[in-house]
């Protein structure tokens, strides 16, 4: 059986993980932005994966440089684009992973949302700085074991909520924001035509599971990222213009954290201790917050609320 | 058509100078002793005088990302910093050595914090010379124009593609007023063709740029750069050779033979200092002795050939430095070291930092420097010329 790619933007070979999230979501965002388009992106998993010299799995102009510059190359290109006529026909995509996008690389992105740069910025967010072996990211959700939030006797692992960068990047007013997830991997097409349709500054982020630094099985990385929504963990939304439109809530009711936590070796600490339970109430606690922010206090299941009292409770005890 | 020198700031006339190159991308962040550079860009641009686009960046790690993006698409890129900024874009600078990427910048050197100073010195250029950015240094204003027009034309050579810096002092040439003759703008235009990129990002002809080597393949990788700086020694002269023939001034070249060439006593120094020197030189010419300058104007690459050439003569030398490498010594005095003793010709050579920080060496002190080396005894390996003692606290704080 002979297999043709010669219409592919990311051309297989690359050497990502089994049931890498963020190799399937670039892949498709990548396609759906078709030839006509310049990629910039930072260190990290995906550009060690596609391009290990002298191969590269890019059939599209495409620039690595740093860690924290994927969105200021962006700019530089789009810069250049426009000079010569060419930002109408030729898209400018900037990727990063959450480390080069929410810590490093925040100056850069902000600094061209502020600017109005006409570039798009995935943001591939797996929740830890993974090319590097797994240490915590700001977007390393509460309770997540990392190489540097390990669990330990005197440690629940990561100890504070994940950074909220699609709301710091909306706070920039620019015309498209966007939380996606592989778990979805049907809808990245849609909103990533979406935002190409439009000018100016847009932010994708995409929710992609890392079986390896989650721990968990690499044939269930669509399903764990879809428990992450379905459990409120990762909200799903877009804000085109200012204007807030919360993903579809799950068909089958909101379900409890622990179905989401449970398959990923990095909360598994969570489990076994006794006292873990109420660290799994301050993770229902925030899921709880997330559902009644984008779906209003009635859509908050029980459960959810009980976890809510427990937190509080524990809070004005230890006071 | 004849010339016209009109009195202008350093760093306006730089801007000017800059703007005649016609860069497509200019991206820069404001830092004394530079920010009258792309004050005034920004205001050519405002003008509808040069048709470019002026990013607004948020930092100098910022502005020398963007004109990485801009020149990896194929446009002409520039930016200009000092000091601290300079530290900033450092990781970019390596990033766009390594991607062979022809963009030029101005460096107003300034002291490196801390202590802050925004005053003059060498250290901020000196402390990126490995990376494989070239660099030019000006001795006055004219110079500081007419190397950026030479910066572009080598760094967008084919046999060269690196990008270069012009280096000109802070505030002693950024903020002083001398006659200048900016380069014309139609001559400009013959000598500097729009840029055409060897190899861009375009969906045309896709190409991969930043990949990862492995060890079998990185030293070789880089081992290009070093390759490159080494040829654009000849493609220096070159172009510079060309600029005086078309502009009728010798801005360029690898160095400057101020009454070297018969000298015994040779002082070797780099930058706006030389101004001071010079004068300092004729005087004790007048006394019949035999002293002279050689003026380094191409910092990077090393021009170690054309030095040991101008040196023939010399019986002892004193490196005049603005910098310094602490817990060692000096930062050009080495170089000059290595490049005589490589060729056999171990004389003494006398190194002075003769300042960090901008703290003025009147001409009283150069001659007290030549006086001492024309004695032939070498000096101290290194000094720190005239080092306030009295002021400095304990220096091993007791309890």
């Amino acid at each position: 059986m002979k297999f043709d790619y010669s219409d592919r933007i990311l051309v297989p070979g690359y050497t990502s993980c089994l049931g890498c999230g963020e190799a399937l979501a670039m892949r498709i965002v990548a396609q759906t932005a078709g030839k006509d388009t310049i990629f910039t992106n930072c260190t990290g998993c995906s550009e060690i994966f596609t391009s290990r010299y002298p191969t590269s799995s890019w059939a599209a102009p495409w620039i690595h440089s740093l860690f924290e510059n994927s969105a200021a190359v962006a700019t530089g290109v789009a810069a250049a684009l426009k000079h010569k006529g060419k930002l109408d026909s030729t898209k400018v995509i900037a990727m990063g992973g959450d480390g080069g996008t929410a810590d490093i690389g925040l100056q850069c992105l902000s600094g061209a949302f502020e600017r109005g740069d006409d570039l798009l910025y995935v943001c591939y967010d797996n929740e830890a700085y993974m090319n590097t072996g797994i240490q915590r990211s700001g977007m390393t959700p509460l309770g997540a074991a990392t190489t540097t939030s390990p669990a330990g006797k005197a440690s629940w692992g990561n100890s504070r909520p994940k950074k909220d960068l699609p709301m710091i990047m909306a706070a920039h007013n620019p015309p498209y924001v966007a939380v996606t997830s592989m778990g979805y991997y049907r809808e990245i097409p849609r909103i990533v035509k979406k935002a190409l349709e439009m000018r100016g500054p847009r932010f994708i982020q995409i929710h992609c599971t890392c079986p390896l630094g989650w721990r968990s099985e690499p044939a269930q990385s669509a399903e764990i990222a879809r428990l992450a929504f379905e459990t409120g963990c990762y909200p799903l939304y877009e804000i085109i213009d200012g204007q807030m439109t919360p993903h579809k809530a799950p068909k089958d009711g909101w379900k409890p954290v622990e179905i989401y936590l449970k398959p990923q070796g990095r909360f598994r600490h969570l489990f076994r201790a006794a006292d873990g339970v109420q660290q799994i109430a301050r993770v229902q606690a925030l899921a709880a917050a997330n559902i009644r922010k984008y779906y209003g206090d009635e859509a908050v299941p029980d459960f959810a609320r009980e976890a809510e009292k427990k937190v509080a409770e524990t809070a004005a005890a230890t006071a | 058509m004849a010339a016209k020198q009109e009195i202008l700031e350093g760093a306006m006339a730089v801007a000017h100078a800059v703007a005649r190159c016609r860069p497509e991308v200019v991206a820069a962040y404001p830092i004394t002793p530079q920010t009258h550079i792309s004050e005034e860009l920004s205001q050519i641009v405002a003008d509808g005088e040069l048709d470019a686009e002026f990013v607004k960046v948020e930092s100098e790690f910022g502005a020398a990302s963007v004109c990485l993006g801009a020149s990896a698409t194929g446009a002409r890129a520039y930016t200009a910093t000092s000091s601290q900024g300079l530290m900033l874009m450092g990781e970019v600078l390596w990033n766009i050595a390594g991607m062979r990427l022809p963009i030029v910048l101005a460096c107003a050197n300034r002291s490196v914090s801390a202590p802050l100073s925004i005053w003059c010195d060498h250290q901020d250029a000196e402390s990126v010379r490995d990376c494989g950015v070239l660099q030019l240094y000006a001795e006055d204003s004219q110079e500081a124009c007419d190397q950026h027009v030479i910066a572009f034309r080598v760094a967008e050579d084919r046999r060269v593609l690196l990008p270069v810096m012009v280096n000109l002092d802070g505030f002693l040439l950024t903020h002083v007023f001398e006659p200048t003759e900016l380069p014309d703008q139609a001559l400009c235009d013959a000598f500097l063709p729009p840029y055409d990129a060897a190899l861009k990002l375009d969906p045309a002809n896709p190409a991969t740029f930043g990949a990862f080597t492995e060890p079998d393949k990185c030293m070789e990788g880089r081992w290009m750069i070093h390759d490159a700086a080494l040829r654009s020694l000849s493609v220096i002269e070159e172009v510079s050779a060309e600029f005086a023939k078309v502009f009728g001034r010798p801005s360029g070249g690898l160095l400057e033979e101020y009454r070297s060439q018969d000298a015994e006593t040779i002082l070797i120094a780099k930058g706006s200092i030389c101004g001071t020197i010079k004068d300092v030189i004729d005087q004790v010419r007048d006394e019949g002795k035999k002293v002279g300058l050689v003026r380094i104007k191409t910092y990077r690459p090393w021009p170690k050939d054309a030095l040991l050439k101008a040196l023939a003569s010399a019986k002892q030398v004193a490196v005049i430095e603005r910098g310094a490498s602490f817990g060692a010594g000096g930062v050009m005095t080495p170089e000059v070291k290595e490049t005589l003793y490589d060729a056999g010709k171990v004389i003494p050579v006398s190194g002075y930092c003769v300042q960090l920080g901008g703290r003025e060496v009147p001409p009283d002190g150069f001659r007290e420097i030549i006086d001492r080396t024309s004695k032939g005894q070498r000096q101290k390996a290194y000094e720190y010329f005239r080092l306030r003692t009295e002021i400095l606290p304990d220096l091993v704080p007791t309890k």
